[in-house]
């Protein structure tokens, strides 16, 4: 995009969207790799959809933005992936967005709890932001090319994500009474749901060095965690831990109501274009 | 829920922003948002001023810390230096490589 005008006007044509995706140099991926870039795609794709509900509802217009640039960052990671699980059975990635139903997703379900009130929202985007940042870091390091690439591009974006969380969390937990009220409610009804993310599916011992191992993430993400809490002065709730199953294609209610508003216009259209 | 904003009370605190575009210039007031506190309205300026690379440093300034000058008064404040050329340094040549001088 450098040699674009910043501040002119841009179209698609110009920016090439596709030429944008990390890892698009056309390698194919196996059923495993395959089932693995789901499980992440379906991650960014639910929590896109998801922030992009808060478009000209958040509590100020600068809200609306940050979270509108946060979903549009998410969308991209998810196109990158969903392209590359595609390359699997030739499938697109509009395919794999518009045209499975839900139990073929893959999202794990803390991705797929309620937007709730901004501080649910920002509980959710703290454990999205702080796994996600520490999962693309190690992805990285993946002998599978194309799933570095695309972490090394998500993990900075991310990166932002964490700030944006962190800096909320902190400042409804030290806020007012009621903002401090709301974001405990809010962490208490969040947080079983985070156990899931670092659990070792029989998947990730098929696919050693190309995939992270969840619960090898489990010790960075708790001592992130438990540094803002110690700020915050919040306490992460123990003893309640959600089933969760959503890389086995069982989800959380809320994932079909999401599927249906997202799906709708691919399937009443099919092959609709701007 | 309810709306958000409707009560005055919530409305956030106006910031000024100042972009500076790359080394070398200086900072250029680019607009202004609504932010809590000046950690969040450096963050805000950065989603709305910088998202297609335009700045290399964010400044941003308590709107009520800016005095401005009298719209008003602009004839006399702003008076023009038009025949007095004796206060013009236009004698001078200016040093090559010094392009933003």
């Amino acid at each position: 995009m450098s040699e674009l005008d910043p501040h002119g006007d841009v179209t698609v044509e110009q920016v090439r969207l596709s030429a944008e995706l990390a890892g698009a140099e056309g390698r194919a991926a196996s059923a495993d790799v395959a089932e693995y870039a789901l499980w992440l795609g379906d991650d960014a794709l639910v929590l896109a959809q998801q922030l992009s509900a808060w478009i000209a509802r958040a509590p100020e217009l600068e809200e609306d933005v940050a979270l509108a640039n946060i979903a549009l960052d998410l969308l991209g990671h998810a196109r990158s992936l969903l392209r590359y699980a595609g390359t699997w059975d030739g499938r697109t990635e509009d395919d794999l967005a518009y045209w499975r139903d839900e139990p073929d997703f893959r999202s794990a379900w803390v991705f797929e709890q309620p937007n709730g009130d901004f501080a649910h929202t920002i509980a959710r985007q703290l454990v999205a932001s702080v796994y996600l940042y520490e999962l693309y870091t190690a992805l990285q390091a993946s002998t599978d090319a194309t799933l570095a690439a695309v972490a090394a591009k998500a993990v900075r974006e991310v990166e932002y994500h964490r700030d944006h969380a962190v800096q909320w969390t902190l400042r409804l937990a030290g806020g007012t009474d009621e903002s401090r009220e709301r974001m405990v409610r809010a962490v208490g009804d969040v947080w079983p749901y985070a156990d899931e993310l670092f659990r070792d599916e029989p998947l990730i011992d098929r696919l050693p060095g190309v995939a992270v191992r969840p619960s090898s993430l489990r010790p960075d993400f708790d001592a992130v965690i438990g540094a803002v809490f110690a700020e915050a002065e919040l306490e992460a709730p123990g003893e309640f831990v959600a089933a969760g199953g959503g890389r086995s294609g069982r989800h959380f209610p809320t994932l079909g109501y999401l599927l249906a508003e997202m799906q709708v216009l691919a399937r009443q259209h099919p092959g609709a274009t701007w | 829920m309810p709306t958000p904003g409707t009560d005055e009370r919530e409305v956030w605190p106006l910031w000024e922003v100042f972009v500076r575009a790359s080394r070398g210039l200086g900072h250029v007031h680019v607009g202004s948002l609504h932010a809590p506190d000046a950690e969040l309205a450096l963050r805000n300026a950065r989603d709305l001023y910088t998202r297609r690379g335009e700045g290399v440093s964010i400044w941003v300034v308590p709107a009520d810390a800016i005095t401005t000058s009298d719209p008003g008064s602009k004839g006399a404040f702003f008076e023009s230096p038009a025949g007095k050329n004796y206060r013009h340094a236009t004698y001078y040549t200016a040093s090559e490589g010094v392009p933003h001088l």
